[in-house]
């Protein structure tokens, strides 16, 4: 249980309510147990319940039918699948882009864990003796923290991009948000403190950007006038954190399907 | 036309287009209950539907054999969904009934005067709380909470991690139980 004493916390609750907790029989039993939660379930029951009432416009059973028509039109117009079109001009931008994320992860090689400086002193004199079973536990960490890196800079686009795409009238409760950001800031520190230790600039530089931004949105107010909104909305676009955040993303998931990888190789 | 979507899929491929129209009769509903419940009007949501299986038959070359045909057409009408939220101006994405688009009737059928009231206040609340969800977190609780997709296959439907998934529904779910709140107390 990770939540407050030994409650589970409201997203294992809400994730139990959906079959998806780990450890659900562990909350199963708490719950069984405990009228605090039960009543927290009831209510997370009650307001679910209620969405589940949410009626929208329903088709009939030709829609099929209509759609299969109106696809017609465009299906006779659309070029046909072959080996050519992966020349079209489109694909090879893209093509181009994957070509040199690929080329920037593979010479990055960031976050694969380079020794600390006291390890690679105890390492340095046997390298060749190493032991074998210690490999499988180093890459098991490197996958942990690429995940943990990769999910963090995956909530911190979520932040930033809610803000992006909130409201443009009226004013703007952004408390939720605010929540999230706040939460996100112990975490970033620990990271770019470890990227500063490896003496990654580049990472160093985006996260220091990174929690500047999250510290000044945890410690605006809660209510913004659509003015003070748009100053925030413009900060995050003035310096560009959302992209540069997403690049280093797809480096660390492609680092994480290397890490991935190595285990199958090692067995083979 | 019998067989599985997977028996169907094999056929199109091998250059039976037409047996295409089945994937389309067997799945076309339930794409367009989820896109109307991304997009929040009709309209675009027959967009949507089109969008998906006219992708759906240019990427079919893609599916894999052995993933639910169903699940990857999900990916494919969020990512359709997603698309035309970014293109629509901020201030035209609200979820409204149109004119016309009338509720389905209240399976009671005499309601009370406050019976009706209230379920026409949730009503009002669910639209406005979806409609408050960023379109990931509207994605993610819709395939977790109308459609049943599993944590990891709303994760590859996003493209983000189990972790991430998680918590996104967990906001979603949240923010729709903060919007509901002052009328189921």
């Amino acid at each position: 249980m990770t939540g407050n004493g030994n409650h589970p916390s409201d997203e294992q609750l809400v994730l139990f309510f959906y079959g998806e907790a780990d450890g659900r029989d562990a909350v199963a039993a708490h719950v069984d147990a405990c009228t605090v939660c039960q009543a927290t379930l009831g209510d997370l029951q009650r307001a679910l319940a209620a969405v589940d009432a949410h009626r929208i416009p329903e088709r009939g059973a030709g829609y099929g039918g209509e759609v299969w028509a109106r696809m017609q039109e465009h299906l006779e117009r659309a070029p046909a699948r072959d080996w050519l079109s992966w020349f079209a001009p489109r694909r090879l931008a893209l093509a181009g882009a994957v070509a040199v994320l690929l080329v920037a992860a593979f010479f990055a090689g960031r976050y694969s864990l380079r020794p600390q400086p006291a390890q690679q002193a105890r390492t340095t004199p046997q390298p060749a003796a190493a032991p074998a079973s210690a490999a499988p536990q180093v890459q098991v960490r490197d996958r942990i923290l690429l995940i943990a890196v990769g999910d963090h800079l995956e909530r911190s686009q979520m932040v930033l991009v809610e803000l992006m795409n909130g409201p443009t009238e009226g004013p703007v409760d952004i408390s939720g948000t605010q929540e999230w950001a706040r939460d996100l800031v112990p975490t970033n520190r620990l990271i770019r403190q470890t990227a500063n230790e490896a003496g990654d600039r580049v990472v160093v530089d985006v996260l220091d950007d990174l929690e500047r931004l999250l510290i000044e949105i945890a410690n605006s107010p809660s209510r913004l006038s659509s003015a003070e909104f748009e100053q925030v909305r413009q900060r995050i676009e003035g310096r560009g954190i959302v992209f540069k955040i997403r690049v280093l993303d797809s480096q660390v998931r492609q680092r994480e399907q290397i890490a991935a990888a190595r285990p199958a190789r090692a067995h083979s | 036309m019998d067989g599985s979507d997977a028996a169907v899929v094999a056929q199109v491929r091998a250059g039976d287009s037409e047996a295409f129209r089945v994937l389309v009769d067997r799945h076309a509903r339930t794409i367009f209950r989820l896109a109307s419940r991304m997009v929040g009007n009709e309209q675009d949501a027959d967009d949507v539907v089109q969008e998906t299986f006219l992708r759906a038959y240019r990427q079919i070359d893609r599916f894999e054999s052995r993933a639910n045909f169903g699940t990857w057409l999900y990916r494919i009408a969020v990512n359709c969904s997603l698309d035309l939220l970014r293109q629509r101006p901020r201030r035209r994405q609200k979820l409204e009934p149109e004119d016309g688009d009338e509720p389905a009737a209240d399976p009671d059928a005499n309601p009370s005067p406050e019976r009706l009231m209230f379920s026409a206040e949730v009503q009002t609340r669910v639209t406005s709380a979806l409609h408050d969800l960023s379109p990931a977190e509207r994605a993610a609780f819709l395939l977790r909470h109308f459609e049943g997709q599993s944590i990891e296959e709303i994760g590859r439907a996003l493209g983000l991690r189990t972790s991430a998934t998680k918590h996104t529904v967990f906001r979603a779910v949240q923010k729709m139980r903060r919007a509901l709140e002052p009328v189921l107390r």
